[in-house]
């Protein structure tokens, strides 16, 4: 499915900021921006929802913190019981550590893969980039085209006004 | 310049404290006075023990109650129960409240060095706080002086001469640090190092209040770093001086850590308490959730930290399980009739899984109403930590509430009169903090 957007180049985050304001005030959706950085402010400017990845991860962790319980006590205490220096075959507090790691283990691993599969950031063979100097120094807005004409000019004066200083046509590919 | 939220303007705010603020500290004051002498009465009486057994903590030492109360110089001769104690907790709520009091210098200092920018609105908050540095350290001096024999085992007449009934080798051994001289040198070294530097940047501070410019930031940089590096020691050796050295026989190289972990996570739990309770009276107007929000992790995060710390402690003393080591466990876990058990796990759960728990999800950060519940936890929390450090090394199977929480509101009230005062006495917003724009448009 081919879509067409309207990407306007911009050279500083406090007038792209601005601009995102003042875009969405102007009732223009705005489909994404992309910046070499993390830029302050900016999602709350997008209007974007918070993140439920902790929620995620919460779930992720809970899961590390059983397995690593579980693997502890039924290695330790039921499948090959051991003593270990002179401790009960179950003793809580030197499950600990690994009970710790595995949790970190698991909510890391976790969130991540969570994360590069919602955005689609897994290895394929044509990755799709709105404009590749968003990973240098240019911070790029992507406005979606719908079919008629006269969008992209009325998009390119809005852009223009608000302080882009270039603005584009460009037609992605999604596969 | 940035952006988002509207432009508003730094002015200078002036903290009034009410007469019904002086009135409430008064009160607190009052009460902890009434609470004390009723603690001792109740010692002298010799039914402290129903007291506590009815206040619910440590389960199951039915059996202690009858002998106790009158059998005070059972194990020591020296003070009657009732003055050791009240020596104890004195020595107890100091080693506290001088130790979050200096955290307000930390605090402040670490964000000088980091070149932090965030917290300049609360950096009046953490100046204020070393208000106490000067009082605590004078109380530690005279309680040291007066009542050394009553909190430390080591000052004991005859304990380090060989032949004298007293004489124990293990403490003998450690004469070379544990004497009184040297032990006196290094806690006054301690309070003047954090007395001068909470006095330094306090001024600087306020120079740069009247006369702007940025060689006050600069100066106060360098003034920070070298009190940071001051400080790691002293806090160290401080936490075994005063707080170690109690249980004489006993020794943890984590012990510094895990005092200065204590320490450092109240101080910060007062700093949040106080932004909010300012911000809830119609100060500090370009505070947001945002900056609450920091402070939120900072505390949830240090809380998981001095878990780790103490964890760290108990872990390898229960793997190893040495005799010499494990004492200090032994005597908290089920010792003295499970005196201390309760108070054991309640530590725990109050500093680490409440917080942990409480402050885990974003929005908790950023609520007063939350945030002001686990800051009271916390302090309260801490407090208890080193009720646990200190009393079964020094008070054995004596110890009690009733005059400790009384101290610890006595102290409590004088250290809200000091620090209010020094709130009041300058603008509550550092009007010419080169960071002070980046703080108002602080986003989370």
């Amino acid at each position: 499915m081919t879509k067409r957007f309207a990407v306007g180049i911009f050279e500083d985050e406090d007038v792209l900021l601005h601009a995102v304001e003042n875009i969405r005030a102007a009732g223009v959706k705005i489909y994404d921006v992309f910046s070499p950085y993390p830029v302050h402010g900016i999602d709350d400017a997008l209007g974007i929802e918070r993140s439920r990845l902790p929620i995620a991860a919460f779930f992720f962790g809970m899961t590390g913190l059983a397995f690593a319980l579980w693997l502890q006590i039924y290695m330790l205490g039921f499948d090959w019981p051991m003593i270990i220096g002179g401790k009960p075959h179950i003793a809580l507090p030197a499950f600990i550590p690994v009970a710790f790691e595995l949790t970190v283990f698991f909510t890391c691993h976790g969130m991540a893969i969570t994360f590069f599969t919602i955005q689609g950031l897994y290895p394929r063979p044509k990755v799709p980039v709105i404009d590749v100097r968003a990973t240098d120094d240019k911070f790029v807005m992507a406005i979606e085209l719908d079919e008629t004409s006269s969008q992209f000019s009325r998009l390119t004066q809005l852009l223009r006004e608000n302080g882009a200083s270039e603005v584009n046509q460009k037609e992605m590919t999604n596969n | 310049m940035a952006t988002l939220t509207h432009q508003e303007s730094a002015t200078a705010e002036q903290l009034v404290v009410t007469d019904g603020a002086r009135k409430t500290f008064i009160t607190i004051i009052v009460a902890g006075v009434v609470v004390l002498i009723i603690g001792i009465l109740a010692s002298l009486l010799g039914w402290g023990e129903e007291h506590h057994a009815a206040a619910g903590e440590a389960a199951g030492h039915l059996g202690a109650s009858a002998g106790h109360g009158a059998g005070a110089s059972v194990h020591h001769e020296g003070s009657p129960v009732w003055l050791k104690r009240l020596l104890v907790s004195l020595w107890h709520s100091n080693v506290f409240f001088l130790g979050v009091s200096t955290i307000g210098t930390v605090f402040m200092a670490i964000n000088y060095v980091a070149y932090a920018g965030w917290s300049v609105l609360i950096k009046r908050i953490s100046e204020a706080l070393s208000a106490w540095v000067i009082p605590g350290a004078a109380i530690m001096l005279i309680v040291f002086l007066l009542g050394r024999h009553d909190i430390f085992h080591w000052t004991h007449e005859g304990i380090m001469d060989k032949g004298n009934p007293n004489y124990d080798a293990i403490i003998a051994g450690k004469s070379g640090f544990l004497n009184l001289p040297f032990y006196l040198i290094r806690t006054i070294i301690y309070l003047a190092i954090w007395a001068y530097f909470s006095y330094k940047l306090r001024q600087l501070s306020l120079a740069e209040d009247q006369l702007g410019g940025t060689v006050w930031f600069h100066k106060s940089i360098n003034a920070s770093a070298l009190f940071l590096v001051l400080y790691a020691v002293t806090s160290s050796m401080s936490a075994w001086d005063w707080v170690m050295s109690v249980d004489t026989h006993w020794f943890s190289t984590m012990f510094g850590w895990y005092v200065f972990a204590s320490w450092w996570v109240s101080g910060i739990a007062a700093i949040a308490l106080t932004a909010i309770y300012l911000k809830q009276a119609g100060y500090l107007r370009a505070l947001t959730s945002n900056h609450l929000h920091d402070l939120g992790k900072l505390m949830f995060g240090f809380s998981i930290f001095w878990t780790y710390v103490w964890f760290a402690q108990f872990m390898l003393i229960w793997y190893a399980n040495l005799p010499e080591e494990a004492v200090y466990y032994n005597q908290r876990l089920g010792g003295f009739e499970g005196r201390y058990t309760g108070m054991f796990f309640f530590n725990l759960v109050i500093n680490f899984v409440f917080p942990f728990l409480g402050l885990m999800t974003r929005d908790a950060k950023r609520q007063m109403i939350i945030m002001k519940i686990v800051c009271i936890a916390i302090l309260i929390g801490h407090w208890s930590d080193f009720y646990l450090m200190l009393m079964p090394g020094t008070l054995k199977g004596e110890n009690g509430f009733l005059i400790e929480i009384g101290v610890a509101a006595i102290f409590l009230g004088a250290f809200l009169i000091l620090f209010t005062r020094r709130l009041a006495s300058a603008s509550l917003v550092p009007v010419n903090h080169p960071f002070l724009d980046e703080s108002i448009h602080h986003t989370t």
